[in-house]
């Protein structure tokens, strides 16, 4: 289960929002040893695409530095699919590396509703959570 | 040559959770060699078939690798090499 503030969830939706009809990406970045989700990092999409993301790499650098000297790790990764359904790719799955993180997918397709849901990716093995706002 | 490498948090289950690590090495293929010494099963993760894995960025300092020659790239005493984990979907 992902456990998230609803201030981090808007900001992330917001976030997909804007970049629509392109592709959002970003992280929720958590103390390591914990489960929390909170502190919001968008991430600039690197392809500019909607229909693929990837985070831009000297930007990567500077936010996975800075999370090192925080002693934190991304908690959430989450990116947006502007014309489908939230749930991942056969490309996300193939690219998942991160069996701690939660991968969240907003989906931008309905202009007047936001649809949000979370999973593991372990190995190609995909499993949908629960995603509890608080 | 001492080199200061960062891991990230996927990796840290080889080097016993620590964020950094110590290695030796005149290029980058030496100190994932090195790492590999003390921390079995390091290098398969950054490598494969002679090469560094496709979604694997390794830096040297602010420096990709890709563009200092990958495994070649030549590391001085004090440099910082840093792993990250592309993330990319769909």
């Amino acid at each position: 289960m992902l456990t998230i503030s609803s201030d981090v969830l808007d900001a992330v939706v917001a976030h997909a929002r804007r970049d629509h009809p392109d592709e959002a990406c970003g992280i929720v970045a958590g103390p390591v040893g914990s489960d929390e989700a909170v502190r919001h990092v968008p991430m600039t999409n690197a392809e500019r695409s909607p229909t693929f993301y990837s985070f831009e790499p000297t930007e990567q650098l500077a936010v996975w530095r800075e999370m090192d000297d925080r002693d934190e790790r991304p908690v959430v990764i989450y990116h947006s699919h502007t014309a489908t359904e939230p749930y991942p790719s056969r490309t996300d799955i193939g690219l998942a590396t991160d069996p701690d993180a939660h991968y969240l997918l907003v989906s931008t397709r309905d202009p007047d509703a936001d649809e949000v849901r979370s999973y593991r990716i372990v190995d190609g093995d995909v499993r949908e959570e629960e995603v509890r706002v608080v | 040559m001492a080199i200061e490498v960062r891991i990230p948090t996927i990796l840290r289950s080889y080097t016993d959770g620590n964020k950094r690590v110590e290695a030796k090495g005149d290029s980058l293929a030496d100190v994932i060699d090195n790492l590999e010494a003390d921390h079995p099963g390091l290098k398969d993760r950054l490598v494969e078939n002679g090469s560094l894995r496709r979604f694997v960025n390794i830096y040297v300092n602010d420096e990709d690798v890709r563009f200092l020659g990958g495994l070649e790239a030549t590391l001085e005493d004090g440099d910082e090499v840093t792993v990250l984990p592309a993330v990319a979907g769909g």
